[in-house]
């Protein structure tokens, strides 16, 4: 690289710095008072594009047209957002951590559907900004003027918003909500008003984020996802809550990105590394390392503790012996009554309720939030499929190795994460997760790449539908049962004391890190069992194993279910297949139609479907007495 | 704890899950359609409007072993997991003949392999993968759409004839821009020894940094470009290129962007000159496809795209295998499949016996812009049959 491509790429990244920012400072913000992890910020990003166009293509493709469809397509998400917290989060601050992450998921679906609905399915290609379309040139290389004002669009938009934090009433609301909000609200401030304001800027940051890539990028159904994975990174990467560490992260991210695709690819003793392949993970990557160093962000600080909002933790109950005996029993007799594709349905169901187990038993009882879940399922299920087709083992020996080979990565993995804690620690195994994902899917030689593996079926004894669902139920099952065993044993108890108080359970001489380290090899090693099992089911096992979207899947799982509960994720994860199953088959309209369901349910049970309908039947017994 | 309830309520709902409805032998005949419906919405909604055309057309017409036929169609989320499922469904519960469908390289691969294990037949609709045909072939696959290598092996003539040594190559980093770029760089040094391949850029699908990208390539000083993206990726590095001078002077050679569903929102920026394979919809005067134009715009009030032609045509396949066949029968109707030919808007098309690919062919020509929008000039119609390997190099690639 010259001199002047080095130059030129520094500011491409820089352009992209400043979109990657405004979104991840809205993000920020409302995570910072809100204690929310909100999944639709993607979606209001996507949104802010779209009503960009729209506007531009209404008031005409003048500078003035232009920037007013800018600034009213920002406000127009900031009441989207305004609106999401009034209508569905503002019902459920008191519900256990991380609830609302499921009631944002929901909207993620609808948005997409009313996005396809509105706006069509082809993509919409804005025009570039009246007046600065044109592309100056920089020592002989061209660069595009809009590129340059976007460049400074990021320390402006930097700027206004430390003038609103510091120096106005509402800023120095904000900030005390995001150091002590129990507090802030102790001392009379209406916190419904200062949270939907806090939704409205956010969401208007947003939305302002999208509008302003209008000229560089065209209004497609997928911006959603891909922005808000990014989004997140950048947030976890400057340390929460820091608008500065966002903008220095936004930055970070932004250039290293450039300049791998710049330095394209390299000769190093005779091995050619193609740079430009790694774009897909080099995010990833800085995440790690970042949080390896610096446990709380580049500019995070330590989180002040946070009093819990929710109610006190119901101890957990294990379920009657003769409840369960009688489901076993309806499971068996299920190939004999039901058609084939309920066995094969089932089949589904009891890997994804082994997933959502164990992700329970990290997230919930152990007290330690993982976003990266699928990645244990996902190498679970190649390393089942590698084993059988590339070592030759038996079907049989290489479901039974898989678990291990998972559970060997997350003892590596997680040797990593339990020294952290909360969303650094949860941003953390997605990190791992994503990692290994884009490793999957580029080892073409090994992994078979994006397309994955084909030809994983089980032993001939196992071939049939009914044959393998017992075999399902079984190792699922006893892999359940192992769960949920271990939760009532010492380990168990240790485990759920660190999660209460980790001090006191250092004091009484717990180990807690390595309880924790070993919590996560099990829980590793289980949710790989699901994936090989789930691997042989298929004949197939391609990279969305390992994506983020199953990841999502889990957590949805878990969260519908009821985290408080022992039995929630697998109700979940039975809900949830089916659900989509059904749903999908029934309408076009099939996300929008399960977001509803899943904001109806979230609206409903605030404590997840089992949760809900416990405090329902203690509420009935109540009654009676 | 309403353990009773519980226990009765569950079961309720289990029973509800299983409720069988038994197919009657004399009801229409029954195909079973996936696809990623929702991830690929631009290419797959006039898709699914070509095959709701065709179905139409074909039940006009009596329908087939004088049964009428009936698409029953799901949303595999493009996701391979999903795919098998679905597929797992039409056949255990809807009863469906055989499957049709897939978008995505992974989904159309997965089904193949889980079409082999269930000995049922797929028509693969749209998946350009060469595997499935060829290394990963199997008896009971065929595909219909012209794939990757042919559609690369249709734009190698005019790339050589430029006599460009210098070419930078920019795809989307998956399967098919993978194979894309293989198959180009394999067939142009085989007809241009000594040309030199002097930037690779991979980026990832749908997320590409096309400022960077065009920058990148720029530096290399390329006399001439081969590009395999689509869709959003394609417009951001149109319009990036365009802004940063990168395509003054320069050939760029581009699969797929000929397709209106991918030029089309390009409008005005569409790029002068390019070379591409694509879909001239309104210039195209044969009679097959005059027919199939006027059918399509008198029923959707709206223009075909490529997806259209591909939903209409796998119908088309389908129906004239069972017609063959005379029979449902797997056996009969793979063996139907094979050397099938029938007519498609694109002109006749047959299914080699040798690799269970369709000769389909493709458009090819250049990019010109007419009233602020794309559209195809110079174009010619390549047959599929041309752009194929020889059968002793299928042979090696194919396992069985």
């Amino acid at each position: 690289m010259t001199f002047a491509s080095i130059l030129i790429q520094l500011l491409n990244g820089l352009a992209a710095a400043s979109s990657l920012f405004l979104v991840s400072a809205g993000l920020s913000l409302i995570f910072g008072v809100t204690r929310i992890v909100n999944f639709a910020h993607g979606s209001l990003y996507m949104l802010g594009l779209y009503a960009a166009y729209s506007l531009i293509e209404l008031l005409g493709r003048t500078p003035l047209g232009f920037w007013s469809a800018v600034v009213l397509a920002s406000i127009a998400v900031g009441l989207v957002g305004a609106a999401i917290e009034v209508v569905v989060l503002r019902r459920i601050y008191r519900a256990p951590e991380l609830f609302q992450l499921l009631a944002t998921f929901a909207v993620v679906l609808v948005i997409k559907d009313a996005a396809l609905f509105a706006w069509g399915a082809e993509d919409l290609v804005g025009p570039r900004a009246p007046g600065l379309g044109e592309a100056v040139q920089i020592m002989g290389k061209r660069i595009p003027v809009y590129d340059l004002l976007l460049i400074a669009a990021g320390p402006l938009v930097l700027g206004i918003m430390w003038l609103l934090l510091a120096r106005t009433r509402w800023g120095a609301l904000v900030r005390a909500a995001t150091q002590d909000r129990e507090m802030v609200g102790a001392l009379g401030v209406d916190q419904a008003k200062l949270f939907t304001s806090v939704f409205f800027v956010g969401a208007l940051l947003a939305g302002l984020g999208g509008a302003l890539q209008i000229p560089r990028e065209p209004a497609n159904l997928d911006l959603d996802l891909s922005v808000i994975a990014d989004a997140f990174v950048v947030t976890v990467v400057g340390g929460l809550g820091s608008l500065g560490g966002a903008f220095l992260a936004a930055i970070l991210i932004g250039v290293a990105k450039a300049f791998c695709i710049g330095i394209g690819t390299v000769h190093v003793f005779g091995f050619e590394i193609i740079f430009s392949k790694l774009v897909m993970v080099v995010e990833f990557v800085i995440m790690g390392v970042v949080l390896v160093l610096r446990p709380y962000g580049l500019l995070g600080k330590k989180p002040a503790l946070q009093r819990a909002i929710g109610d006190i933790l119901p101890p957990l109950t294990s379920p009657r012996w003769q409840v369960a005996v009688a489901w076993i029993v309806l499971f068996l007799l299920i190939p004999l009554f039901a058609d084939r594709y309920v066995v094969v349905l089932m089949t589904d169901i009891a890997c994804f309720a082994l997933f959502a187990a164990s992700l329970h038993f990290i997230m919930g009882p152990a007290g330690m939030v993982s976003f990266g879940h699928a990645a244990y399922f996902g190498l679970g299920a190649y390393a089942a499929a590698l084993l059988f087709k590339r070592a030759g083992l038996p079907m049989e020996a290489a479901l039974l190795l898989a678990p291990f080979c998972a559970g060997l990565f997350a003892l590596v993995y997680g040797w990593f994460c339990v020294r952290l804690s909360g969303v650094y620690l949860a941003m953390l195994t997605l990190a791992f997760a994503q990692i290994s994902w884009s490793v999957v899917f580029q080892w073409d030689a090994l992994t078979g790449g994006s397309n994955g593996l084909v030809g994983i079926w089980p032993s001939a004894w196992l071939a049939g539908k009914s044959a393998y669902y017992y075999m399902t139920l079984a190792l699922c099952g006893a892999g359940i049962a192992l769960l949920w065993r271990v939760l009532f044993s010492p380990f168990g108890y240790a485990l759920r004391a660190g999660r209460d108080s980790p001090l006191r359970a250092e004091a009484i001489g717990i180990d807690l890190r390595s309880f924790q380290w070993a919590a996560f090899a099990l829980v590793g090693g289980l949710a790989g069992l699901a994936g090989a099992v789930f691997a042989f089911s298929k004949g197939s096992i391609s990279p969305s194993a390992v994506s983020i979207a199953q990841s999502t899947d889990g957590l949805v799982m878990v969260l519908l279910g009821g985290v408080e509960t022992l039995t929630g994720p697998v109700v979940g994860a039975a809900i949830f297949t089916w659900l989509r199953d059904e749903v999908a088959r029934r309408t076009e309209f099939w996300r929008a139609v399960l977001g509803l369901t899943i904001l109806a349910i979230v609206l409903l049970f605030p404590q997840g479907l089992v949760g809900g309908l416990k405090a329902l039947a203690n509420r009935w017994r109540e009654a009676r007495a | 704890m309403l353990t009773r309830n519980r226990l009765l309520a569950g079961a309720a709902a289990l029973v509800a899950l299983s409720s069988v409805a038994p197919a009657s032998a004399q009801g229409p005949i029954k195909i079973g359609e996936l696809n990623s419906y929702k991830i690929f919405a631009a290419f797959l909604e006039p898709y699914k409007k070509g095959w709701e055309l065709a179905v139409e057309e074909v039940n006009a017409a009596g329908g087939v072993l004088g049964r009428k036929i009936e698409i029953v169609s799901r949303d595999d989320n493009g996701n391979p997991a999903d795919a098998v499922r679905a597929a797992e469904e039409l056949l255990s519960r809807e009863n469906v003949s055989f499957l049709i469908g897939t978008f995505p390289s992974n989904v159309g691969l997965a089904v193949a392999d889980f079409a082999k294990q269930r000995k049922t037949l797929f028509i693969a609709a749209e998946p350009l993968t060469d595997k499935i045909v060829w290394d990963a072939g199997n008896a009971y696959t065929f595909r219909l759409r012209t794939s990757t290598y042919m559609q690369t092996a249709m734009l190698i003539p005019d790339a050589a004839k430029l006599a460009k040594k210098r070419w930078a190559i920019v795809y989307p980093n998956y399967e098919y821009g993978q194979s894309a770029t293989a198959a180009f760089k394999k067939l142009l040094t085989a007809k241009q020894p000594g040309v030199e391949f002097v930037a690779e850029q991979a980026p990832p699908l749908g997320k590409i940094d096309a400022g960077a990208v065009a920058q990148a390539l720029a530096d290399a000083k390329p006399d001439a470009i081969f590009s395999s993206l689509f869709g959003p990726d394609l417009a951001k590095f149109v319009r990036e290129g365009q802004q940063r001078g990168l395509f003054k002077g320069v050939e760029v050679f581009n699969l797929l962007a000929g397709e209106p569903e991918y030029l089309d929102p390009l409008k005005e920026e569409s790029p002068d000159g390019w070379y591409v394979t694509g879909y001239p919809w309104s210039e195209i005067k044969t009679p097959e496809h005059a027919k199939f134009l006027a059918a399509y715009q008198a029923k959707f009030k709206d223009y075909p795209r490529l997806g259209s032609i591909v939903g209409y045509s796998t119908v088309m396949s389908a129906v004239a295998a069972i017609k063959k066949a005379g029979s449902l029968d797997q056996e009969k109707l793979v063996a139907a499949m094979k050397g099938l030919q029938h007519s498609t808007p694109f002109g006749d098309i047959t299914y080699r016996a040798l690799d269970h690919q369709s000769t389909m062919g493709a458009y090819v020509g250049r990019i010109g812009v007419k009233d602020g929008k794309g559209y195809m000039k110079e174009w010619r119609f390549v047959d599929g049959k041309d752009a194929l390997p020889t059968d002793d190099e299928v042979k090696k690639m194919r396992p069985n």
